[in-house]
């Protein structure tokens, strides 16, 4: 099947098999390996991409279900050079220590930024419970999150 | 030497996350070599059977299949998959890379499917039809030492791989004096250590140089570029292993697998480009497996609450086959059994047993989690034995701080602990009085609330190099370049615990130059000398302990030419931040400038090799452990928030 995928802004245009997957598409077709794999069954989050800006596990989607579509994944959150607040928390408060969660996380906590700008502790808990890491316990990663929203709140007051 | 504490102590973030955090970083699916194809390895279904036929006449005609390989393929050309472990009378079954008429466990490797992409070998995979013959399993490992068990390996007409007993002191002398005998059965259920990336292997042969390089995801790129050359006859020289990015491990990653010779071999053969990645399905059951205890604990004891001894008589099961360390895991809970206590006399005795399951291994503590929890199970028992506070009981039995360096009957020495204060601060931290307080309120009123209170103290730094089969040492080489930037060549091979930023700091501390300025290099065999590995907490204090060895290596030698330099005696000068001063005439030089002029070499001392550049293998001396103490409340309304407590010292 002939389908147009844009990634990050760039239209791909391929023909699949149908059965391909959506995150193959992504790491194999565009090149871009920054989403993991690490289930193949929708459970860790390791390949969470955000599609028409919500963020949807990619090992569990066709490619040919995401024709016509926008995705963003890690690879695009920097806007020309400068990191996301998301992917500066992550680095200040240390939430990551293998790494490999860590893309489908923060594309995660951009979806539910954008839900819920304000977070509490339990909101961010809940809000990243289909997210699996082995490395950090989570602790960081909701400090993180919660050190994102509040920089975001203070460049909006800043942009407002 | 003296140094200014700029980095070490202080909050940095961390060099390695730029490109983790922004998707760029390269794990070894992210690696994409021209013509690459991609194995599927089709595994038993069966945990015991006997393979009558492997029918693969359909897989090989299918689409983009470039071969097949079954166990008829490697005998004899592929050596069996390695233990390391050493023990008196260790039984060691041949694990081959592919199953040879028979398979043992549910995962087993049984045939090897290439083909020009992942989709067309899984679906080939498909087409190969297995008739097995399925016999008795045995998957219960207490039921594996029964004399009506069916057995595993026939060649040794018993599921029995070794007996282990440790322990010093007089036991039997101990749970004579004994008021009381407390004992407990425990069990230490098997898991699977799942690290999110699951393992993966790409290898690339190059007939021509006849040199083989090995990506894969491991913590002992060294260990595995020595086994693997073993495995496929070629020199250990012409082998580079690669960890790349390694996407955590926790014991799992500590071994070598058939899949690392068997895409090794593929390669060899295809002269191509070969790589196979695990699937989640394929991590649960074919990647080592942890724990899997079962023993009954016994601890002897006066009224007063003084232990007198204790004895753990335990199966620990093996698995089909030996991994790396496999039989090496349950001898390190022996070696744990005092725990944070004194007890004059221990005794384990160990039945190491094969079953039809995944080969058990090193996963997070790996054999010391299991004593801590049966010693301080054990030590709850004795408390509501003896109707003692549980606290009371563990403060009564641990060395004080001054009887440090603490020797237990099991043979170790701690260097230092202070588990009395500890355990006071997760007190404090608790209001544990006034826990207690409550829980007697509550349960007057008919409501139960738990307290439940642990000590724990850890053998960490693996290790000194008696103590593992490959040496326990750690190596690092510091080059400063000319432009005076510093290159790291640790042989630690860190996967999430952040060394390529400790390492900066010791070395932007010990040498006085920007943290921005240091490379750390490590897990490639080509570049990095021999270096044993990141397991057992060992990465900082041993790894870091040769760093700060080779540092001070360099800064001798720097210092001979500083002085040749600004002509002076070397015991004039000192060392600050990076420059040398203490020259009678006030003049100074920095070590950028002392590396530069050593790679000129146009005005060094006659005995002056040139470069900038030392090596150290440090070898320790002992291990480390640390200790901490937790104590946490629980209501069935659920978790006690703000009175639970955590103390550790590393």
């Amino acid at each position: 099947m002939r389908i147009s995928i844009s990634i990050n802004g760039v239209k791909h245009d391929a023909d699949v098999e149908p059965r391909l997957l959506l995150v193959h598409f992504i790491r194999d077709l565009a090149g871009l390996t920054g989403t993991h794999i690490g289930c193949e069954t929708s459970i860790c989050g390791a390949c969470t991409v955000l599609m028409d800006g919500k963020p949807v596990k990619c090992c569990a989607i066709l490619a040919v279900q995401a024709d016509g579509s926008e995705i963003t994944t890690i690879e695009g959150l920097a806007d020309e050079g400068r990191l996301h607040p998301i992917q500066e928390g992550f680095w200040e408060c240390h939430g990551l220590q293998c790494g490999y969660c860590t893309p489908g996380m923060i594309m995660s906590a951009y979806g539910l930024l954008q839900e819920n700008p304000d977070p509490t502790e339990d909101e961010i808990r809940h809000g990243l419970e289909g997210n699996l890491c082995r490395c950090t316990g989570y602790q960081h990663i909701v400090d993180a999150v919660r050190h994102a929203s509040r920089q975001m709140a203070a460049k909006a007051v800043k942009a407002g | 030497m003296s140094f200014l504490a700029k980095y070490i102590g202080q909050k940095v973030r961390r060099t390695e996350d730029p490109r983790l955090i922004q998707g760029i970083g390269h794990y070894v699916d992210d690696i994409k070599l021209a013509d690459t194809l991609h194995v599927v390895i089709l595994r038993s279904t069966h945990a015991h059977a006997k393979i009558n036929s492997i029918d693969l006449e359909a897989a090989k005609s299918s689409p983009g299949v470039v071969a097949v390989y079954t166990g008829k393929d490697v005998e004899g050309r592929v050596g069996f998959v390695p233990c390391a472990a050493a023990l008196p009378d260790l039984k060691v079954p041949k694990y081959p890379v592919l199953a040879q008429g028979k398979v043992i466990f549910v995962g087993q490797p049984v045939a090897a499917i290439v083909a020009t992409d992942k989709y067309k070998a899984r679906d080939a995979a498909d087409l190969i039809d297995i008739d097995y013959d399925p016999l008795d399993v045995v998957t219960d490992p207490e039921a594996a030492v029964q004399a009506d068990s069916s057995v595993i390996h026939e060649e040794f007409g018993t599921n029995i791989a070794f007996h282990h007993s440790a322990g010093t002191g007089d036991i039997e002398a101990a749970f004579k004096q004994a008021d009381r005998i407390v004992s407990e059965k425990l069990y230490h259920q098997r898991l699977a250590p799942v690290a999110l990336e699951p393992r993966g292997v790409l290898a690339h042969y190059l007939p021509g140089e006849q040199q083989m390089t090995l990506w894969s995801s491991t913590q002992i790129p060294h260990l595995m570029r020595t086994q693997v050359a073993l495995m496929l006859g070629i020199n250990e020289n012409r082998l580079r292993v690669i960890a790349p990015e390694v996407g955590g491990g926790f014991g799992s990653k500590l071994n070598v697998y058939a899949e690392e010779a068997l895409l090794g071999w593929i390669s060899m053969q295809l002269k191509k480009p070969v790589k196979w990645i695990e699937s989640r399905r394929e991590n649960m059951t074919s990647t080592i497996h942890g724990r899997s205890q079962s023993g009954t604990v016994e601890m002897a004891v006066k009224n007063d609450g003084t232990l007198l001894g204790l004895k753990y008589q335990v199966i620990a099961d093996m698995g089909a086959y030996l991994q790396l360390l496999t039989p090496a895991i349950p001898t390190l809970t022996g070696l744990m059994l005092s725990g944070c206590y004194k007890i004059p006399a221990i005794s384990m005795q160990c039945t190491g047993v094969f079953t039809n399951r995944m080969s058990t291994d090193a996963y997070r503590g790996a054999g010391r989690p299991e004593a801590t929890y049966l010693v301080e199970r054990i030590m709850d028992c004795v408390a509501l034995e003896l109707k003692m506070d549980p606290v009371e009981l563990r403060r009564k039995n641990f060395p004080k701080p001054e009887e440090f360096p603490f020797a237990t009957a099991t043979g170790l020495f701690y260097d230092s602990g202070d588990y009395e204060k500890s355990l006071a601060r997760a007190l404090e931290m608790s209001d544990y009085q006034k826990l207690r307080a409550e829980q007697s309120e509550a349960r007057k009123q008919g409501r139960y609330l738990g307290i439940g209170v642990s000590t724990y103290v850890e053998i960490c730094a693996m290790g000194p190099s008696i103590a593992l089969p490959a040496g326990g040492w750690e190596s690092a080489t510091v080059r400063v370049e000319p432009t005076g930037k510093v290159t790291v060549m640790t042989g630690i091979s860190p996967h999430g615990q952040g060394e390529e930023t400790s390492f900066a700091q010791i070395v932007g501390d010990m040498l006085g130059v920007d943290m921005d300025d240091v490379l750390v290099i490590h897990g490639d065999t080509s570049i990095v000398q021999y270096g044993i590995g990141t397991f057992g907490s060992r990465g900082l204090a041993v790894g870091g302990a040769a760093l700060a060895c080779a540092l001070d290596k360099v800064v001798a030698k720097a210092r001979k030419l500083a002085a040749h330099i600004l002509q002076t005696d070397e015991s004039s000068l000192t060392f600050e931040n990076g420059r040398f001063v203490g020259a009678p005439n006030d003049s100074s030089i920095t070590i950028q400038e002392i590396a530069q002029a050593a790679h000129t070499a146009h005005n060094i001392p006659p005995d002056f090799e040139p470069g900038l550049v030392a090596t150290h293998f440090f070898e320790p001396k002992n291990f480390t452990f640390p200790f901490g103490s937790h104590l946490r409340g629980r209501g069935r309304q659920g978790d006690r928030r703000g009175q639970g407590a955590s103390i550790y010292r590393r």
